[in-house]
Parts: structure tokens; C-alpha cells; sequence
């Protein structure tokens, strides 16, 4: 294997409602400063059925070439189909990093290219960078469980591939008309040959919030001490505009339904502000929360853990702080009908 | 009668791992080892799948001696036959390496008794990077089904399986041929207390224990450290917040403190009053 061969960074650019999925945008902004520091070019690998289009948002966002698979074999996500048209892509340009959103599809793609190409994968990163004058990548993750860091390093592979984790890195501000080049590409794969089919796709239809998406969490935990106690939780998210978030503890007793989790078995969130209040700060709970921008608690209890993790602590009782609170937000935001911050 | 296999692995339990502040290393020691709790769940589906349809489940790992013990708990679980493979060779491995290396395990299983079906775990708590099961579907060259919530159906005799994937928004309905793999989520099923049997069985359970000498058709550079493309470079404790500021004073002086502080960004509150 030569590595001279390979040469400038790649982002799969994930379909999601079609539009390329925010994480993809993020990867964009991270793979640009990865090419600049290697001067080479940053692509985007588009694979779906009428989805040229995209690219031209790829562009907008630091792409300048963009590998377009486009058959209604890759209408719906699967694995082998996927895979085949990054294989193909990836044996023909030979890119010397190619980035994944961490997601379900992200990993799932990016496991099976790897142990076909073969490569090592980085998974869940969250901090990148590249040797400007190797091209040696430098990908770090937590693990176990976010009790460690561990920057990982693949030698002696070309292409180098990590997963990312969404929202730990920033997509640029958008760049309209900034212009790319597409390279369209195709593969003879037949509907017949592919071992799985998708036989039907069931959306929630249920307008949930998506506390990931949210500028503000407002999260509640245990020291609410019942489902009554948290809807205090719930109003002062609603003051604000906000998501409501909850400890793992919360959600096992019945308070709040799972999609409500933040931690390490729940969601991981990086609002603008994050309110932890009545959660004691376990390790498991930190590791979803603690890149918020802003991080508030209120605990009745000075040793919580829960404040050597936030910029601002209360201590205090969450019954009398928070009916404060509201009152005062209330006073300032004034009344009106709230429209939500972020998605809901 | 299907033959089902789990991947299973014994983990550290990350919950109570200490670190040891002076090298930045876990002290294995300080943390007990458990049944990676994903994999309790592959395996009670496993035996679920096995009570439908009929069949046999046996669960295979790679890991040192003590893992043994991650294998009796699967046997109080259901499962009614364990595989080990265990030699210093694997040490090391990252997840290309694994997935070699368990599937060298998985054709000398099949050999014995050809296998339909294998589970594998969503993840792992101690590298959890859920990247071994998919990995092992595309060496076997058997299509891998990850997020997989809930089973619907196993026709062995049609030869093929259909589940529902986890999707971010909802769920998909897929069907597979078999055999394939799956990679089950947590809520796929709760895990119950063991029936006594199960635990007098596992007891005294003895697992069948390979080292690389007893696979067959094993390229030995690709195995351990050695045949790991990624190398953990660096270790290090993740950045202790250092804790910011306490605010002081009467409750209303501290609420009052607070809104201040939101208010400073109060850029967030842009699509409030209407314009949405
Ligand atoms: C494998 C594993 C995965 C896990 N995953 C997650 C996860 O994803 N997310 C998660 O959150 N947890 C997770 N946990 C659980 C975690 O370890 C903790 O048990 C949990 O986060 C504690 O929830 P809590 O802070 O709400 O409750 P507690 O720890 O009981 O804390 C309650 C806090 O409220 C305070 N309090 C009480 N009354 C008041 C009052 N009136 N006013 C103000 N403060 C008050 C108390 O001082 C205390 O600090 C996981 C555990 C394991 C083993
Ligand atoms: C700090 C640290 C970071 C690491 N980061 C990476 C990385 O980014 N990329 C990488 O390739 N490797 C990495 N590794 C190595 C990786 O943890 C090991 O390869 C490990 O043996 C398998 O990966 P996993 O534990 O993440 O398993 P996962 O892929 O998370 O496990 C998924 C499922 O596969 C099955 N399975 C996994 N391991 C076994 C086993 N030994 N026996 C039987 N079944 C099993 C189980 O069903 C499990 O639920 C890292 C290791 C450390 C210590």
C-alpha cells in the first residue's frame, strides 16, 4: 500500500428527511480543516435515490467535490447496498480519511466498509486532528463508559476512519453559491442481490421533543421527588422555551418516558444552556451533558457532584428556587404565546 | 431446530472503575467483572428465539480464563452451550481483530452444527464502539441487522428473519434472508431473575476452550495487537470540570442571579413573541 495514493478527506454525507443530516454538516466543517492542514480537497459521499441535488448544500458547507451514488436501489438505508457504493467510491479516489456521523447508520456503515476494506476505525470521537506533514490522524474518544479519553491511531491503513459523535463539532457558516464539482458515479448492483428489504418505515408521528436539538434543557432528577414534583421541570421549560430532560433515575420511575434521558444510556445533548436541577451529577449523567455551553445546577446538597461539573451553582431547595424562577423569566420573556427554541 | 449463537463478552463494570491518578490507567482490579449487560440481552433474546421456534443457543467469547464466569451467567440466562476462545495471540485486538478472530471460533462451531442465527449486543461498556458485530456479518458475508428492537419472526424453513430496526424517528420493518446477524438494543426485552436449574447447571458448567492452535485456517498476523489497524496511542483522564461559580444569597437574589445570567444570551430567546 502506498500512501502517497491517498489523498484528501471525505465526509458521508447522511440523508435525513431529505436534507443532508446535520451531524454530515458538522463532519464538513471538521473535514475542511483536516484537508486545509494536508492542502488537499475535502469530498462528501452522497448515496440515496434523488439526491444530486444535495450537493450543491455540501458546497455550501466546505465540500468541493461530491460523489453522488443516485438509484432508487439506495431509496431506504441498507447495509450491503451502502457499503458496495463506498467500496467502489474508495478503491477508485482513494481518500486518506473518511469521516461518519456516529449514528446508527454512520456505524453500521462505516463497521461493515472497514472490515471489507480493510481499515481501523475510530469509533465515537470526539476530538480530531492530522499530522500536517504525515496525514496520520489523530482521533480521540471516551470509553469506558467516559471514565477515560484515549486518542487512537491507525499506522499502517490507508483510508483512515473515525465515526463522530453529533454536536461535538462545528459546520461553518454557510457559504451560498460557493460552487463544487460533482463526480456522478454508478454501480450495476440488482434489487435481486440484495440479501434485505425494507418492507415498511414507521415514523412517530407523536410531535416529540428532540432534547438533542434543543438550545435550552432544562433537566430534572430524583431530588424532585415525585411526578407531581417534577412538573416544575416542565414549567420552567416552558418558560424558557425549552426541552425537558431527565436523570436515568427519573425515567425508571415512571416520571418521564426514555426519550427524556440525557447520559451515557440516554441521549447526549450540547444545548446553548443546561439546567440540571435535583440531579446529583453520577458519572453516567456528566458524560451527556457536559459540553452544554452553559451548565447551571440546583442541589440541595453543597457536595453534589453535579457542581464541579457546572459554570454556576445553586445551593438550595429545587421547591423554592425554581417557583422563583419561573416567576422572574415570566417577568422578563414576558407571557405570550412560547414558541420553541430549537426543534420540538 | 435453529442454531443460535451470542457473542458475548465479560467487561469491566464501569460504573465502579476506579482510575489510577498516578499512570492514568484503570485499575482492572478495582472494578469487578461483569457480563457486558448489552450481551444479557442478546442472549435472553436468544433463548426467546429458541423457545418459539425450537432450537439451541450457545454463546462464544474471547477473553482471558476468568470469562468463563460471563459464560456461566449465560447459562443461568438459557443458553445450553459456551465456546471460549482464549490465547495470548488475541490479546491486544482492536475490533477487526476481534471479529477475525470470532470468526474463526464461529466456523469451527458451524462445522460441529451449521449456524442460522447469531446476536450479538448493541455495544460493549468498556470500548463500547459497537463496531464487532457488524464486522463479523461481513466476514461470514451474512447481512448484519444492528438496531434491532424487536424480533417478529425466524422461518428457518423459508429461510428468513424479520425485525424491527431502531431508527432515530420511529422504526423500520426489515426482512432478511438467513442466516444474519443481529445487534440487539437494550429494550428488546428485560432480562429475568434466573430459574434455579439454569444456575445449578451453570454451576458447575465447563465451557469448550480453544486457543488459535485449535482453529483451523488462522493467518496469525491477523490476530491480536498485531493484526489491529488502530493502536490506543494515548490514555487519559477526560478534563475535570472544574467547577464554576456558587451563587450566593437570599433564594430571590440567587433566581434573580440566574435570570441575569440566561438573559445575557438572550439571542436564544430570538424566536420568541410570535415569529417563530
Ligand atoms: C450502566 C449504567 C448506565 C447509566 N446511565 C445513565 C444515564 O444515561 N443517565 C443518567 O442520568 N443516569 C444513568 N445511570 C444512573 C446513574 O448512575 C445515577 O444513578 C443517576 O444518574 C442518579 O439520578 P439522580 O441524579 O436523579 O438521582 P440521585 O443520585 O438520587 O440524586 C438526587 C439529587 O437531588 C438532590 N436533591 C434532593 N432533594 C432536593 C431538593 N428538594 N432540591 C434540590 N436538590 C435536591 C440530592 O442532593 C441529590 O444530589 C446509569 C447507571 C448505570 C449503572
Ligand atoms: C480505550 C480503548 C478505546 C478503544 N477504541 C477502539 C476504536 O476506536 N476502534 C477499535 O476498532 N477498537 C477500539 N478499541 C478496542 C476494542 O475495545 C476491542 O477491540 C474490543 O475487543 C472489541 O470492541 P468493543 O468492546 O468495543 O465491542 P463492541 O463492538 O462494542 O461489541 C459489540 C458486540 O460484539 C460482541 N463482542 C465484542 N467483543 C467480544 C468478544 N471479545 N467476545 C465475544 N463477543 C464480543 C458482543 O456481542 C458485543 O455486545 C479500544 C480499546 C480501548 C481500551
Amino acid at each position: 500500500m502506498s500512501f502517497e495514493d491517498y489523498r484528501g478527506t471525505w465526509v458521508f454525507l447522511e440523508v435525513k428527511e431529505g436534507k443532508i443530516a446535520q451531524v454530515s454538516l458538522e463532519l464538513l466543517g471538521a473535514g475542511r480543516e483536516l484537508a486545509d492542514k494536508r492542502g488537499d480537497q475535502l469530498g462528501g459521499i452522497l448515496i440515496g435515490e434523488g439526491v444530486k441535488e444535495l450537493a450543491t448544500d455540501a458546497f455550501t458547507y466546505g465540500a468541493d467535490v461530491v460523489y453522488v451514488y443516485d438509484d432508487p436501489i439506495f431509496k431506504h438505508y441498507r447495509t450491503e447496498p451502502f457499503m458496495e457504493a463506498l467500496m467502489h467510491c474508495t478503491n477508485k479516489y482513494k481518500p486518506e480519511v473518511i469521516l461518519y456521523g456516529a449514528t446508527s447508520k454512520g456505524k453500521d456503515l462505516a463497521s461493515a466498509v472497514a472490515t471489507d476494506l480493510p481499515t481501523g476505525l475510530t469509533a465515537d470521537t470526539t476530538l480530531l486532528d492530522i499530522e500536517e506533514d504525515t496525514g496520520l490522524l489523530l482521533a480521540s474518544r471516551p470509553a469506558f463508559g467516559g471514565n477515560i479519553m484515549a486518542t487512537i491511531l491507525c499506522k499502517k491503513y490507508r483510508p483512515q476512519m473515525a465515526t463522530v459523535r453529533p454536536k461535538v463539532m462545528k459546520a461553518l457558516e454557510p457559504e451560498p453559491g460557493r460552487k463544487g464539482e460533482i463526480v456522478e458515479e454508478s454501480l450495476s448492483l440488482k434489487e435481486e442481490d440484495v440479501r434485505t428489504k425494507v418492507l415498511e418505515i414507521v415514523l412517530d408521528t407523536q410531535k416529540r421533543v428532540r432534547i438533542d436539538e434543543a438550545d435550552i434543557v432544562v433537566a430534572g432528577g430524583k431530588g424532585l421527588g415525585s411526578q407531581e414534583g417534577f412538573e416544575l421541570i416542565h414549567q420552567l421549560a416552558k418558560v424558557l422555551g425549552g426541552a425537558v430532560g431527565a436523570s436515568r433515575d427519573v425515567v425508571e420511575s415512571g416520571w418521564i418516558d426514555h426519550h427524556h434521558q440525557v447520559g451515557q444510556t440516554g441521549v447526549t445533548v450540547t444545548p446553548k444552556i443546561y439546567f440540571a436541577i435535583g440531579i446529583s451529577g453520577s458519572i453516567q449523567h456528566l458524560v451527556g451533558m457536559q459540553n452544554s455551553g452553559l451548565i447551571i445546577a440546583i442541589n440541595h446538597d453543597p457536595d453534589a457532584p453535579i457542581f464541579q461539573a457546572s459554570h454556576y451553582g445553586i445551593v438550595g431547595d429545587a421547591f423554592e428556587i425554581v417557583p422563583l424562577l419561573i416567576k422572574e423569566f415570566e417577568n422578563v420573556l414576558g407571557l405570550g404565546d412560547v414558541s420553541h427554541v430549537g426543534k420540538v | 431446530m435453529l442454531h443460535i449463537v451470542a457473542c458475548i463478552k465479560q467487561v469491566p463494570d464501569t460504573k465502579v472503575i476506579k482510575m489510577n491518578p498516578k499512570t492514568n490507567t484503570m485499575d482492572r482490579a478495582s472494578a469487578p467483572a461483569i457480563l457486558n449487560p448489552y450481551d444479557a440481552h442478546a442472549v435472553e433474546e436468544a433463548v426467546r428465539i429458541k423457545k418459539r421456534y425450537g432450537g439451541t443457543v450457545s454463546v462464544l467469547t474471547m477473553g482471558p480464563p476468568p470469562a468463563v464466569k460471563a459464560i456461566r451467567k449465560c447459562i443461568e440466562i438459557g443458553a445450553d452451550e459456551g465456546y471460549m476462545i482464549s490465547d495470548k495471540r488475541f490479546a491486544g485486538a482492536d475490533t477487526l481483530a476481534t471479529s477475525y478472530a470470532l470468526t474463526k471460533a464461529l466456523d469451527k462451531i458451524g462445522k460441529q452444527k451449521p449456524i442460522d442465527l447469531i446476536v450479538c449486543g448493541k455495544m460493549t461498556i468498556d470500548g463500547d464502539t459497537g463496531q464487532v458485530g457488524p464486522g463479523i456479518a461481513r466476514r461470514l458475508d451474512i447481512p448484519p441487522l444492528t438496531s434491532v428492537k424487536e424480533v417478529k419472526e425466524v422461518n428457518k424453513q423459508d429461510g428468513y428473519a424479520i425485525v424491527h430496526r431502531k431508527l432515530e424517528d420511529g422504526y423500520e420493518v426489515v426482512r432478511s434472508s438467513l442466516p444474519c446477524l443481529f445487534a440487539v438494543e437494550k429494550d428488546i426485552n428485560e432480562v429475568p431473575y434466573s430459574p434455579l436449574p439454569n444456575m445449578i447447571k451453570a454451576a458447575q458448567y465447563k465451557p469448550q476452550i480453544w486457543a488459535v492452535n485449535d482453529l483451523e485456517d488462522v493467518d496469525v498476523k491477523q490476530l491480536g495487537l498485531k493484526g489491529s489497524p488502530t493502536i490506543v496511542a494515548k490514555v487519559w483522564p477526560p478534563e475535570k470540570p472544574q467547577g464554576g461559580e456558587m451563587i450566593e444569597g437570599s433564594a430571590e437574589d440567587q433566581a434573580r442571579k440566574v435570570v441575569n445570567i440566561v438573559m445575557e444570551k438572550k439571542e436564544l430567546f430570538r424566536e420568541r413573541g410570535g415569529v417563530s
